[in-house]
């Protein structure tokens, strides 16, 4: 490891051990966040993968039965009945906070009950129950999407925080603990060798005034 | 308020959004599709499902919104059935967090 050089000065030491200690404090706080980051995350990631089976399998059949409506009753009819939405699905966007980190918040706003956007008249069955069931999967595409969303955050921040927390306690703290030795051993040497001085002139001193 | 969800496929996958009213645009190669992403996220979508097929061609824009809070960029199987990349995209972040597979590992 690259050792930083420091002045051995009594000041520097003092810098060193407070930025020591909050380097320490800040440890303690990054692992805490990053353990907790990641239970919620191991939560999140397991409904989030529920979410997903349980989607892919709906929207299949849905997908399914819309390929049917196709072949029943022609592309050009299916597209004009399709084209106008009788209502835009009406979604609030709002904003969550988990452990400070923005994740979406999506509610769907059920707006009265669940309407064909088309007449009857010129649609088969089959389109209808295509419609029907992908109107019943929205709600859980947009929970998935927030889910998904979240995961994704999530795994960013763990990943972010991990470094971290590796960073500070195999670089920062051991570089600062080597530093602090270094200085007080310098100080130390400084220290005994004023003594000796101090020594040798009382000596010498005392031999002139004999 | 605006529309904030947008559906982007091929015709025949995502034509039936369209009958729950999301905004629906057909697309089926991936140049334009990664233009229309940036279209929308500038026009304001927040939610933006995708097939499969044009996901996984959409690398570098789904990437580039990934770290972001919005919009979320979702994969939904296509009509041809699904292949699996929702699946392997959770996978990835969970190795990406932990270090190690440690939820599909269970069933397998």
């Amino acid at each position: 490891m690259a050792a930083m050089e420091f002045k051995p000065t009594r000041m520097e030491l003092t810098n060193l051990k407070k930025r020591k200690a909050v380097a320490v404090r800040g440890h303690k706080m990054m692992k805490d966040k990053r353990d907790e980051l990641v239970r919620r995350f191991i939560v999140y990631v397991r409904r989030n993968r529920e979410l997903r089976e349980e989607m892919e399998r709906k929207l299949g059949e849905a997908l399914k039965a819309f390929v049917l409506a196709r072949a029943s009753m022609g592309g050009e009819a299916i597209e004009e009945a399709l084209m106008y939405p009788a209502r835009a699905a009406q979604v609030a966007i709002g904003m969550e906070h988990v452990l400070s980190i923005q994740v979406p918040r999506l509610t769907i706003e059920e707006s009265g009950e669940f309407q064909y956007p088309y007449g009857f008249a010129t649609t088969s069955a089959e389109l209808d129950g295509a419609v029907r069931a992908l109107g019943e999967i929205l709600p859980m595409l947009l929970e998935l999407a927030q889910v998904e969303k979240t995961c994704n955050r999530l795994a960013d921040e763990i990943e972010k925080t991990r470094r971290r927390v590796n960073a500070l306690e195999y670089v920062m703290i051991p570089q600062f603990i080597e530093g602090i030795r270094q200085i007080k051993m310098k100080l130390d040497e400084n220290e005994r060798g004023n003594l000796t001085r101090l020594m040798k002139t009382k000596d010498m001193l005392a031999k002139k005034g004999n | 308020m605006a529309n904030t969800i947008g559906v982007i496929g091929d015709r025949d996958s995502v034509l039936l959004f369209k009958a729950v009213g999301l905004d629906v645009f057909f697309e089926t190669e991936g140049e334009k599709a990664q233009r229309t992403i940036r279209r929308l996220v500038r026009e304001g979508y927040r939610v933006i499902f995708m097939t499969e097929e044009l996901y996984t061609q959409c690398g570098e824009a789904v990437a580039q919104f990934k770290s972001e809070a919005f919009p979320a960029i979702i994969p939904i199987p296509g009509n041809k059935g699904t292949r699996g990349v929702g699946m392997q995209d959770i996978k990835k972040n969970v190795e990406k967090a932990i270090g190690a597979d440690i939820l599909f590992s269970e069933g397998r």
